[in-house]
């Protein structure tokens, strides 16, 4: 066994800390016969520090599309030449999509808009949406509206939004390469007031947008510095008509290194399978992760492209003898 | 139909059927106009304001 999974054993897996940078980068280097072995140590890790639940959740956006931002991998800039035109749910439809999730069994429902930060008119919909869907369904609310003020972050809270996802996407000395139209530190500050206000941070990112693997292991140790609750792990799906419309998708292999890698780095976190997995790792490589270091999922549709149907991922978990989280056990 | 449904252009395309199975449609195929999507947890709804709304 490589010297490196032998040190990862000791300190996270026995000690319960997360590995450092070099470390995780020792990790995204190990070669395929080391594969097995380490998603192993990651699923031990995961089981000791989390437990077999899986955490899953719905996803739907609220806003779609026309963001003034320029993220490059996301087609709904309203900068880039993506066919993703601007729509608004109205509020009995995010009601009936909050019921379709919990039906599933999923205790997280997140309700998106693509915009830099809310505005009035959206401040005013996530108040009206969070109080139907409360009423109305059993489940916990989570956000993720851009970029916070301070009295927007204390009225999300008060409105009773739980968590709150604001992904950092890519590692520091990436970020200037991915978007220009704001900057990483912004991204940070919001987190920090989330953190200060009691919601649970939420934030992860996407891999293969073009960052080395010394970067991918930098963002694995500023997520860990940040110390989330929960980590979402997208694979870039590139769009077409965005700057990152041509990028070939992330190899299987090295998605699951990348899982376990950060699995090592935040040996508590409850770390998602979001966007891209469908592509990038299929049914066999989807099993895979979640034997290597994943204890959580999106299920059902994502914001502008489709998943594979929630009962395909809930089979998939009976299959695996991992029960799904329940509401009483969030608490 | 006239026009692929997810890139606008004339005809059907391999690729874009095979990208189509994780993706809504996002051109009428009728017009070619871009349509309003809506995706949700379970389906999505497409809607031409000449030739009205799709599902999935
Ligand atoms: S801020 Fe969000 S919605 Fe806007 S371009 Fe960036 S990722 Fe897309
Ligand atoms: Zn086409
Ligand atoms: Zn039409």
């Amino acid at each position: 066994m490589p010297e490196i999974l032998d040190r990862a054993r000791a300190r996270v897996l026995d000690d319960g800390a997360g590995l450092d940078e070099s470390d995780i980068l020792a990790v995204l280097r190990l070669p395929d016969e080391d594969l097995p072995d380490l998603l192993q140590l990651a699923h031990d890790v995961r089981m000791k520090w989390c437990g077999p639940e899986v955490e899953v959740e719905g996803i739907v956006s609220l806003k779609t599309g026309g963001c003034p931002e320029d993220c490059h991998f996301c087609s709904q800039s309203g900068l880039f030449a993506s066919p993703v035109r601007s729509v608004w749910l109205d509020i009995p439809s995010l009601v009936e999509a909050a019921k379709q999730t919990a039906a599933t069994g999923a205790t997280e429902f997140c309700i998106v808009a693509a915009v830099r930060g809310p505005d009035k008119r959206l401040m005013d919909q996530m108040r009206a949406g969070v109080k139907a869907i409360k009423e109305a369904v059993d489940i916990q609310v989570a956000a993720s509206l851009g970029m916070l003020s301070q009295e927007q972050v204390d009225e999300l809270a008060a409105m009773g939004v739980h968590r709150y996802n604001h992904n950092l996407e890519t590692c520091k000395s990436y970020f200037p390469s991915v978007v220009t139209t704001h900057s990483w530190e912004e991204r940070w500050s919001t987190l920090t007031m989330v953190r200060e206000s009691g919601m649970e941070v939420c934030c992860g990112g996407i891999l293969g947008m073009g960052e080395t693997l010394e970067q991918r292991a930098e963002f694995a140790a500023q997520l860990a510095e940040l110390d989330p609750h929960e980590v979402p792990l997208n694979f870039l799906t590139p769009r077409p008509g965005t700057p990152f419309g041509d990028r070939p998708v992330v190899e299987g292999k090295d998605a699951l290194r990348a899982i376990a890698a950060f699995r090592l780095a935040l040996p508590r976190a409850i770390l998602r399978y979001a966007g891209g997995r469908e592509i990038t790792l299929g049914d066999l490589g989807t099993r895979e992760g979640l034997l290597g270091g994943i204890n959580a999922m999106i299920v059902g549709n994502y914001l502008t492209t489709l998943g594979r149907p929630a009962t395909a991922d809930l089979e998939l978990l009976a299959d695996l003898k991992m029960p799904v989280k329940s509401l009483s056990a969030t608490f | 139909m006239a026009y692929c449904d997810r890139c606008g252009e004339p005809g059907s395309h391999a690729a874009c059927v095979a990208a189509r199975e994780l993706e809504p449609p996002r051109y009428c195929p009728d017009c070619r106009r871009r349509m309003k999507v809506q995706v949700v947890p379970t389906g999505w709804t497409a809607t031409c304001v000449e030739h009205g709304e799709r599902r999935g």
